[in-house]
């Protein structure tokens, strides 16, 4: 029987030497609230785990000029206890932190959560809508990927062979701007998102002069549902607006029937939380 | 609460195993080992109905490492012969197919062989070089399709019973049963108000923490010890033996801390494998179920469909009612039809009964006993029925229920009669509790519901042992699943007069104590109390007759008063009072050891019945359901301890607030099972929750000491149609199917919304 | 392939273990050290029967390779009590009966530690939301919570 080796890098370089070196059998370990659920149901079997949260660049926090960079391994816990990250980003903070119950969030990270690729994943719609954009680093160097390229369907990514996601940074936007992010689930805890709203936008007096909205759980990816967007912007966010935008988000979905919703519930859903998003986002922008 | 009438009946001590629980030492079933011991694994039919055409093991054997590997033909034959367990009925020849499949795989997840091996790894690694070959056979799932005349058959021997005349070809409804009462039909011909609606519900899993687990160990001359998480550990070894051939005294079961049960831990999964594996290797062998294990081979409760018509006067007096219950009995006949039936009407004295019961194989795991197995989800349908009845004729619903409340002497429709029963007392209580008194939140509705559940008495065995220093240790038979423990030792300490910490209760394996049927049927306070009260009444006796001895007295001249002897009367003499204390120190030179000793099949179980309020709000838009306050009533008996007391009705009214919206078994076209583990099985969590409240209500039982009934079972049976009711009254949508899940009820608020706006 | 050496604290003892790649901290604290306090209810995250600490943060045990322990500190249910004083929580939980089979207490236990270390003046809801993590279903939860809220008070009185 094959046995897994466990080896814990400093440096971004290492990791993804071994990740090169691994034939295809390398998986990352960030949080491993994905991963080690999958290796215990036997789907995944890897030959070599890469731990990266030894790694310094991949376990902090950093503002520069506006952009906030947040290491792909840091955990939820971590991110909600960063009062300057939460006060910039509340809606992304709020996303990361509803993955799983406190003890999830104790390891669990945002990094993780994108290239676990699910299409229910709580913090990619609010990621998206941020126009995050992850810096990947492989056997060729260093990219830039906008956050939504990534998942290429559930469990799917689009990172080539050895590649591996670092931090995800989130832009500097103006002032006047919010965001959020809203799930349904059946419960108040511990459930995956039947469907996720993340909404990002800037006000300009009563005016939406910017917008990204993206849903989760309704597509095989989580979508950037444009269309939204633009029903928003130019808008006062008035009622006929809203009702263009969630038309928009429904129109967008492309669900299925399964154990967590149905195609008729999520698309409904996905309108609903679309206006209730915006609201939040709007207050948190300055609307009175 | 009442007044104080016992020194420690009725106080909340520290229960004795607190510490243990509360610091990790305590040891529940996966936490025993041996030393050599292997580790069993089961390996499970991945098809919902396929023929086994046979089983190739050899590659398995052939792996370093593996000790021991078994199939059905390792489990005799059993004759086709129903026993009681626990709450429900088992046959042999179903249950030796149960814990193995032999020519037929009936379930996802059924086991079809058994390896043990010195790793985990090398157990998991044996199972999937085990080759068995299948024929998969169409199956079915649902309760009303597998009742259909075209529906795949699961048993080919099985006729309706029942039926008459008898039917000459296979069924998978394994039994037809009705009771009646008056005349139905003539009942609903005086009814000015006649209500009918069919409801369903889903399987649901009685949800304990703690999987299966079993630690065995036999030996070459015969002898063989289990260590098991279970409810009844007497159970255990009668089933291990007959499926084993075993004799009783040669198993030894111990019965480890028990981790949650609710009833699903009353029949045998792994231990006779795991007895059989060390057998085969000469080895212990432990074998833990994995919680996806749990969910798709272990017992649910029954899915069922029950069609209800209830016929009322304008006065809200209820003339006559109509019920028909099917249940899912799972794989296996022997769903809790009987008990949902008898419980569907049995709070109310209703003069024109007829209920109809059918017990339906499908391609499920075999139903296991669940809290009041059956009843709530009879009561599910009655009590949303009596609750559009309120609604209909304008009667405040729990005035309508006292109108038509079961009281001593009502005749119930299963023959039995009422004796001392408190439905009236707790529907009172629950009109004058806080909770009803306060007026309904805006943007929120209330929802009533009530229920019934016989509770139980049956075998026990208790011993009071006095030691050297005076202090008693109590042993009985029970696995003690929410506190019993601390209740037999307030009883006990009662009777003998003495500190309730000089007491310490004991659970005793099956070679130290007499028989003791299983904790079930909330009937370990009750019986195995009363076993315990008489085991110490005998040790009493004993000292007493010590006493008497040494005062060279009639032992009729000695009384036992506030922990010590006593003369009677200053006729009998003038001595000096003997503490328990000083006999016991005395004991050897007075006539030996002082043990108290009792077993008693104990009768007259007092019938439990509660009231349940909720008040809750819809979000309109997603269907989400948050539940706002919550009281549970219940007529107790006599609290022995009031904390755990009311621990049964919030656990239990919590179970059916999850019953109500979330938990269901969601299977695949292929009959498999989509949700098998914590994520999608949605069981409540903390923040779903208001506090519970409670309101114990004590009529005591006339036949017990201390006036005890159960009290475990009737807190799962009103919660669904309490919160049905409630949305209901919130939304105009009367839900007739569980869960009321959020994609289900919002797809009724909108199916009904423009339905509403053309009225 | 040869066992991993791994170097930790547990309970405040250092503590060495060997284990393989795919052990998860649980694996380690049941099977090797014979810390059995932590109990697996799932071995997916979703019951919290199985929390620890590990360097101040809340997580299950089963989410966690027994490798990742290197050089840090593990606190388990078996750490809780200070010698023969139990802690607080342990303390009221008994008091209360905050507790009925006990399967799924030392969890709690420890996840209701790491809420009051981190916040010592929790609202009901933020209690029932810091415990969403821990399934009981014996108790209907309300009793574990009216002991940490109140085992909070007890601890604000103190500070006073």
């Amino acid at each position: 029987m094959m046995q897994a080796e466990y080896r814990a890098p400093t440096s971004v370089d290492e990791a993804v030497g071994l990740m090169a070196g691994s034939g295809g059998k390398g998986r990352v370990l960030a949080g491993g609230t994905d991963l080690l659920v999958q290796m215990r149901a036997g789907m995944q079997v890897p030959g070599l785990i890469v731990d990266v949260k030894r790694i310094a660049e991949m376990t902090s926090i950093v503002q520069q000029d506006g952009d906030w960079r947040i290491g792909a391994a840091v955990s939820g816990a971590e991110i909600h206890d960063h009062a300057g990250l939460r006060a910039a980003w509340p809606g992304v903070v709020e996303a990361i932190n509803l993955i799983g119950s406190k003890q999830v969030q104790g390891r669990a990270s945002a990094g993780g959560n994108l290239c676990n690729a699910s299409p229910a994943a709580d913090s990619v719609p609010a990621l998206v809508a941020a126009g995050a954009v992850a810096t990947v680093q492989g056997p060729n160097g260093r990219r830039a990927v906008p956050v939504e390229q990534i998942p290429a369907g559930p469990g799917r990514t689009s990172l080539a062979p050895g590649e591996i996601v670092v931090s995800l940074t989130l832009p500097a936007r103006p002032k006047g701007s919010g965001d959020a992010y809203l799930r349904l689930i059946p419960r108040t805890e511990m459930d995956i998102a039947v469907v996720g709203c993340g909404v990002n936008l800037t006000l300009s007096g009563h005016n939406c002069v910017a917008a990204r909205v993206a849903l989760g759980a309704v597509a095989p990816t989580v979508l950037l549902v444009e269309a939204a967007a633009k029903a928003l912007i130019g808008s006062t966010l008035d009622p006929a607006s809203l009702e263009a935008a969630a038309a928009a988000c429904r129109a967008a979905c492309k669900p299925i029937d399964d154990k967590r919703g149905t195609i008729v519930y999520r698309t409904k859903i996905a309108g609903v939380l679309l206006k209730r998003a915006v609201a939040i986002a709007a207050q948190r922008a300055g609307k009175h | 609460m009442s007044a104080q009438r016992y020194k420690w009946v009725g106080t909340r001590q520290n229960r004795p195993d607190g510490a243990d629980k509360v610091t990790g030492r305590a040891r529940f079933a996966a936490d025993f080992n041996l030393p050599g011991e292997l580790v069993g694994k089961v390996l499970r039919s991945p098809h919902a109905h396929a023929n086994i055409r046979s089983i190739d093991t050899t590659a398995a054997a052939r792996l370093p490492g593996v000790k021991a590997i078994v199939t059905g033909a390792d489990f005799p034959e059993q004759p086709d012969q129903l026993l009681p367990a626990g709450e429900m009925q088992v046959n042999l020849r179903d249950v030796t197919r149960n814990i193995m499949a032999k020519e037929k795989a009936l379930y996802e997840g059924h086991a079809v062989a058994a390896v043990a091996a010195t790793t985990a790894a090398v157990a998991a690694e044996a199972l999937s070089l085990i080759k068995v070959d299948y024929e998969i056979l169409p199956h079915v799932i649902d309760v009303r399709e597998a009742m259909k005349d075209n529906a795949p058959v699961l048993h080919a021997h099985m006729r309706t019973e029942g039926v008459k005349p008898a039917p000459d070809k296979p069924s998978n409804i394994a039994k037809r049963l009705e009771f009646a009462k008056g005349d139905a039909d003539a009942g609903f011909a005086q009814a000015e108000v006649v209500i009918e609606r069919e409801f369903t519900t889903e399987p649901v899993h009685q949800g304990y923490i703690e999987p299966h687990a079993a630690l065995a160990s036999a030996s070459e001359d015969g002898q063989v010890q289990l260590w098991t998480t279970t409810q009844g550990h007497f159970q255990v070894r009668g089933f291990c033996c007959r499926l084993l051939d075993l004799e009783t005294a040669q198993l030894r079961v111990t019965p480890s801390e028990i981790g949650g049960g609710f009833g699903g831990k009353t029949v045998v999964y792994l231990e006779p494998l795991a007895i059989r594996l060390s057998q085969r290797a000469g080895r212990p062998v432990k074998m833990v179920m994995s919680r996806e294990e749990v969910m798709r081979a272990s017992g649910p409760t029954s899915g069922g469909h029950v069609k209800v018509k209830l016929g009322a006067r304008k006065d809200g007096s209820i003339v006559a009612a109509d019920v028909t219950v099917a249940l899912q009995a799972g794989a296996f006949a022997g769903s809790p039809v009987g008990p949902s039936c008898m419980c569907s009407l049995a709070c109310y004295d209703i003069d024109n009964i007829r209920v109809v019961g059918f017990d339906v194989v499908s391609n499920r795991p075999k139903v296991a006993a669940y809290r009041a197995p059956g009843a709530p989800i009879s009561a599910w349908a009655v009590e949303s029925v009596v609750d559009m009845l309120a609604q209909e004729l304008g009667i405040d619903p729990i005035d309508l229920r006292l109108k038509n409340a079961a009281k001593q002497g009502t005749k119930t429709h299963y023959g039995a009669s009422f004796g001392v029963i408190g439905l009236v007392e707790t529907l009172e209580a629950a009109k004058n509790s806080p909770h009803y008194r306060a007026p309904v939140k805006p943007g929120h509705a209330r929802g009533v519901a009530a229920g019934f559940w016989f509770n139980v008495g049956a075998d026990s065995s208790a011993a009071a042992q006095v030691g050297e220093d005076g202090t008693v240790t109590i042993i009985s038979g029970n696995p003690d699943i929410g506190g019993s423990r601390a209740s037999l030792a307030l009883m006990a300490a009662e009777e003998l007069g003495i500190d309730y910490n000089k007491v310490r209760p004991i659970v005793a394996d099956t070679a130290s104590i007499g028989f003791n049927f299983v904790t079930g049927g909330s009937r370990v306070t009750f019986a195995t109390g009363l076993a315990v009260i008489n085991a110490t009444r005998d040790a009493i006796s004993q000292l007493k007759a010590r006493a008497a001895k040494i005062w060279e007295v009639d032992v009729e001249g000695v009384v036992w008063e506030e922990g010590e002897a006593r003369p009677s009367s200053t006729n009998v003499g003038k001595f000096e009072p003997l503490s328990l204390a000083k006999l016991a120190a005395s004991a050897s030179r007075t006539g030996g050891p002082i043990n108290g000793h009792a077993q008693l099949n104990a009768q007259g179980a007092g019938p439990g019945f509660g009231v349940h309020i909720v008040d809750l709000k819809v979000d309109m838009d997603t269907g989400i359901v948050t539940i706002d306050r919550y009281t549970a009533v219940q007529d107790v008996g006599t609290a022995i301890h009031p904390s755990y007391v009311e621990g049964q009705l919030q656990g239990g009214a919590v179970q059916g607030i999850g019953w109500a919206l979330n938990e269901e078994y969601i299977y695949d076209k292929q009959g498999r099972l989509q949700n098998p583990g914590f994520l999608d099985y949605r069981m409540p969590v903390a923040s779903d929750l208001p506090m519970i409240e409670t309101v114990l209500v004590e009529v005591p039982n006339p036949t017990h000491p201390y006036g005890v009934r159960g009290v475990g079972e009737v807190p799962i049976i009103p919660p669904m149609a309490a919160i049905g009711s409630a949305i209901a009254r919130a939304t105009g949508v009367r839900m007739l199917d569980l869960p009321m899940s959020p994609p289900r009820l919002s797809a009724a608020i909108d199916a009904a919304t423009p339905a509403m706006a053309a009225e | 392939m040869s066992k991993i050496h791994v170097t930790t604290t547990v309970n405040g003892e250092p503590t060495e273990f060997l284990c393989n790649a795919t052990d998860t901290l649980l694996d380690v604290l049941r099977d090797e050290l014979r810390l059995t306090g932590a109990k697996e209810g799932c071995g997916s995250g979703d019951c919290g029967a199985c929390s620890v600490i590990v360097d101040d943060r809340l997580t299950c045990a089963c989410l966690m390779l027994g490798a990742e322990a290197e050089g840090r500190r593990v606190l388990t249910i078996e750490g809780m009590a200070h010698g023969d004083q139990l802690h607080p929580l342990q303390k009221k939980f008994i008091e209360m009966a905050a507790l009925q089979c006990g399967v799924c207490t030392p969890g709690v236990l420890i996840a209701a530690k790491a809420l009051l270390d981190r916040n010592p003046n929790p609202t009901e809801t933020e209690v029932r939301f810091g415990l969403a993590g821990n399934l009981c279903r014996c108790t209907g939860y309300d009793k574990i919570i009216r002991a940490v809220m109140d085992v909070a008070a007890d601890q604000r009185e103190t500070a006073r």
